[in-house]
């Protein structure tokens, strides 16, 4: 146990990349993936505004997305990512395939989430003049939050997983230090603390996820 | 001030369902302050024809006009200000669960862009007219099924509207709450001033409430007019539908009269007649008399039990030319 001084720095660090990657690409997905999954709810034949072609598409899109391994997305945005990025390596450029990876699948919850919201309540909204965008921002929203915490919890530990295969590309992070100390060095006492550590990042974010919605729907 | 003109509404068949004829070809008038009902059999294109008011569903043809324009003719965005104007409350009432009771009473107001202040102002003082000032914050799920509907009765007349259309309300509601509902729906109509159009497949509901009403039926207006009028219309459907004539079968024997009880003709001038003159014993045999629409009207089935009656059938005939509705039950 003499190495410990020496790979605790590196845990931290690799705890560390493993937050930011999780952290930025969650958030980017928040931004991207409640507007897509809005957008699929109301452009759906049954939807406020339907638009069967753009439904059609986005659909494809998502399931496109949402049936990749991972770790072909990582290598198939790459591109895309040095054009944003400028690096196609490290934890900065795999913010890009995380995000992309994780926002249809967050779309798609949004969809289920939405298409909750009883009918009814947006014929009652559109009753009293409301417009579109307004039926989704005073009903469809709102109404569906507790929901939607709960969809976007799923997403960032999806996230979580999703990262530890950047390591791949050079994006270290807890996946990648579990590999290169743990497995690849023999030391399955490595190992299992990270899984530890994944496992207690997962439970921390999945309770409070649960706490969240739960204390919303009690409303 | 509601006014529907030879409306129709085919919903498209899906598949291999055929086309569904909803509403065929209906005229509707309700004047403004009165109380109106649509009843019918479920499925007869009620909801269809209340949701056509306020465009929710558009006319296959026909046209609707509401306080003088004609929302068929407009556009989009100026009938959605239309609506704004026309109050609507539902079967299954409708509220945001992520509101309290204030905040969905607020939600028309939010929606035009009235100030906050000025929505805390109205929400108070529309609650209070439903008589739940006292529950402003709470959350719907903490209220009963009538509360629930107060709530949503008091966001309909949030915008202050002329009209309030009213789409099964009480159906999921008990009794007791079906009379407060009622009460608070006809009390507002007095107090607004306002035009009320109720759909209902309860004739209950269209006796304690309504003023006129109208009966369809397979998407067709088959009946209609003033309920005062209606009752004393011995062939109107609707009216049969409203006072359900007693039923003379051979389990009631003897000799058997139908009497309309209505304001103009009561049915003491027949008992007068029967008992009083020609000495028969009557006795009542089935039926029943209600308060509706401010007037006393029934249909009652009389049975003479004994006595001479051989002066009978000219007494009848007697009876009817001053008024009365009576005749003798074919044997
Ligand atoms: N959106 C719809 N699509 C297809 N058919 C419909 C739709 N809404 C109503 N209908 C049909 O129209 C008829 C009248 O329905 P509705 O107006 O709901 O009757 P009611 O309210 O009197 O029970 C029914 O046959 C019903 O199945
Ligand atoms: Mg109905």
């Amino acid at each position: 146990m003499s190495d410990w001084s020496r790979i605790a720095p590196q845990l931290a660090d690799a705890t560390g990349e493993t937050l930011y990657m999780v952290a930025v690409s969650a958030a980017l997905t928040v931004l991207l993936g409640i507007p897509l999954g809005v957008l699929l709810t109301v452009t759906a034949p049954d939807g406020l505004a339907p638009r069967r072609w753009t439904n059609r598409v986005l659909g494809l899109l998502v399931n496109l997305g949402r049936s990749l391994p991972f770790i072909i997305l990582l290598v198939l945005v790459a591109p895309v990512t040095r054009g944003l990025v400028g690096t196609t390596i490290g934890s900065t450029a795999a913010i890009v395939p995380l995000t992309i990876g994780a926002v249809p699948f967050l779309a798609r919850l949004v969809e289920t989430s939405l298409r909750e919201v009883s009918h009814g309540k947006v014929e009652a909204a559109l009753a009293m003049g409301a417009r579109r965008r307004q039926v989704v921002r005073t009903v469809l929203l709102p109404e569906a939050l507790p929901s939607l915490v709960a969809g976007v919890t799923v997403t960032v530990v999806a996230l979580i997983s999703y990262s530890a295969m950047a390591g791949a590309i050079g994006g270290g992070g807890l996946g990648d230090f579990a590999i290169r100390f743990g497995y690849q060095q023999f030391r399955t006492d490595i190992t299992l603390l990270t899984v530890v550590l994944l496992l207690v990042v997962v439970q921390a974010l999945q309770f409070g996820g649960d706490t969240w919605a739960r204390r919303l729907a009690r409303r | 001030m509601i006014e529907l003109n030879r409306v129709r509404k085919v919903f498209p068949g899906r598949r291999d369902a055929a086309e569904v004829v909803a509403l065929d070809g209906v005229d509707l008038t309700v004047p403004a302050g009165d109380f109106a009902g649509v009843v019918g059999p479920s499925g007869s294109g009620k909801s269809t024809l209340i949701r056509l008011v306020n465009l929710l569903e558009r006319p296959t043809s026909g046209s609707v006009a509401v306080a003088g324009r004609v929302l068929t003719d407009l556009p989009a965005d100026q009938v959605r200000q239309a609506r704004s104007s026309i109050g609507m409350v539902f079967q299954h009432f409708e509220l945001m669960d992520s509101r309290t009771a204030a905040e969905n009473v607020e939600h028309p107001l939010e929606l035009t862009g009235v100030g906050r202040a000025e929505r805390r102002r109205r929400s108070a003082e529309l609650l209070d007219l439903v008589g739940l000032a006292e529950r402003a914050g709470a959350r719907p799920r903490q209220l009963s099924g009538g509360q629930k509907q107060r709530v949503a009765i008091a966001r309909a007349l949030a915008a202050r509207p002329q009209v309030l259309l009213c789409d099964e309300a009480t159906s999921a509601l008990d009794q007791a709450s079906t009379t407060g509902v009622l009460e608070l729906l006809r009390r507002v109509r007095d107090e607004l001033g306002l035009t009320v159009l109720l759909i209902t497949h309860e004739m209950a509901v269209v006796k304690a409430v309504c003023d006129s009403a109208v009966l369809l039926e397979a998407g067709r207006v088959v009946d209609g007019g003033r309920l005062d009028d209606v009752l004393t219309r011995d062939d109107s459907p609707l009216a049969a539908a409203l006072l359900p004539a007693p039923i003379a079968d051979d389990r009631v024997a003897g000799t058997l009269l139908r009497v309309t009880v209505t304001e103009t003709a009561p049915e003491a001038a027949v008992l007068r007649v029967l008992v009083g003159q020609l000495g028969l014993a009557v006795e009542v045999a089935g039926g029943s008399v209600e308060t509706v629409a401010g007037g006393r009207h029934g249909r009652l089935l009389l049975r003479i039990t004994d006595g001479d009656l051989s002066g009978l059938d000219t007494a009848l005939q007697q009876l009817r030319a001053e008024g009365s509705k009576v005749e003798r039950v074919a044997a």
